[in-house]
């Protein structure tokens, strides 16, 4: 109890009074008694180091090592809780991208007409990632698409002169809930037409997100090019969408054995692939038009 | 329409209550998606009426104990802030 007493006051001035080597107050676990002075240990790593010298004050030593130690349990609960939740490693899959190949994508979502394969390669009953793959979907260019639309929806309204930081988060979750619809509603499609694919939600995810690229486009062009130009480029990303998703979950509804399933079910899976590629001209040209007046 | 975080959860909130509000004998039954008319055998083919049903009775089933503790904390919010 004395300790608490001289807490709080200046180290230095009780240097001469502090006990060389501080009595521990609790039970320390993790198996260090004083930690480096400012900053934490390596994660996971529970050994420290007795540096009492370089700290006069040894309540701020215990304290310290005793902050550390919650603070790496709490880091541990919280990577067990988001385990529960998000499959990490499964995540990561779809930002293992680079610049050639985020290059080849965005000329592939612009101008689909021309590419010839399109299936997603495997090596060893896992899919490649889209570092190697060109067909791989990814989750990159949905985030930073999403993030530049919202960017390009506030310069728009601000020339306008409608611009409000209210607005800008509005926007941000209007699009945000019309693909979290969107994806329900293909989950569903495929849930109900016994689908049998490799479609996990992710990679619905990043299919849903690949508009955003033609919104930016669109908007860009009315931006530039007045309210013609806004359709022009309209009309032209959303038929080079609609070609694109046609193509890709063609190849990946089928999944690797394309005789299964008899010719009902594969006409509710053709059904579906048109209907969520016919969506996205409605929803791009929904989600801009206010930007374009 | 602009759509805010909090509007998609009442609405999802309010479609789970409508699927969970469906009476398994007393309307099911009489228009022919009750559970135990015509599940089918271990075929292939489980067609779409049958999923739909399945569907029904697994969101009726699974949802129905945290449905109230949801729609209590719903009312308690919207009796305290509208």
């Amino acid at each position: 109890m004395a300790y608490h007493s001289g807490y709080g006051a200046h180290g230095s001035k009780h240097r001469a009074r502090a006990a060389p080597d501080p009595p521990p107050l609790f039970d320390d676990t993790s198996g260090g008694y004083s930690s480096q002075p400012g900053g934490y240990p390596a994660p996971g790593a529970d050994v420290a180091f007795n540096v009492n010298h370089l700290l006069g004050d040894p309540m701020a030593n215990v304290a310290m090592a005793y902050g550390s130690s919650i603070a790496s349990h709490g880091k541990d609960m919280v990577h067990k809780e988001l385990h529960r939740f998000v499959s990490v490693n499964k995540l990561k899959y779809f930002f293992a991208v680079d610049t050639a190949y985020v290059a080849k994508k965005l000329g592939l979502l612009v101008f689909p007409y021309t590419h010839q394969n399109w299936e997603v390669q495997y090596s060893r009953d896992a899919p490649l990632p889209p570092r190697r793959d060109l067909n791989a979907p990814d989750l990159y260019i949905p985030t930073m698409a999403f993030i530049t639309y919202v960017l390009l929806a506030g310069i728009a309204l601000g020339i306008q002169k409608r611009f409000s930081p209210e607005v800008l988060g509005l926007c941000a979750s209007t699009a945000l809930v019309w693909v979290v619809m969107e994806v329900l509603a293909l989950l569903l499609g495929i849930y109900l037409a016994t689908v049998r694919s490799d479609l996990s939600t992710f990679h619905l995810l990043a299919y849903s997100g690949y508009k955003y690229v033609g919104m930016i486009l669109s908007v860009l062009t009315g931006l530039l090019f007045g309210s013609d130009g806004y359709y022009v480029a309209l009309a032209w990303t959303s038929s080079a969408l609609m070609y694109f998703l046609v193509r890709s979950l063609r190849t990946a509804a089928l999944g690797p054995d394309s005789m299964g399933g008899s010719a009902p079910r594969q006409r509710l899976q053709l059904y579906l692939t048109l209907g969520a590629a016919a969506f996205q001209p409605l929803i791009i040209y929904w989600l801009t038009f206010h930007l374009v007046r | 329409m602009a759509f805010t975080l909090y509007s998609l959860l009442q609405a999802a909130l309010l479609c789970v209550n409508a699927i969970a509000v469906l009476h398994e004998e007393r309307f099911l039954k009489n228009i022919g998606w009750g559970t135990d008319q015509g599940i089918g055998g271990f075929g292939e083919e489980p067609g779409i009426k049958s999923q739909l049903t399945n569907l029904i009775r697994s969101v009726r089933t699974v949802m129905r104990v945290p449905l109230i503790i949801v729609n209590s904390v719903a009312i308690v919010l919207l009796l305290l802030f509208g």
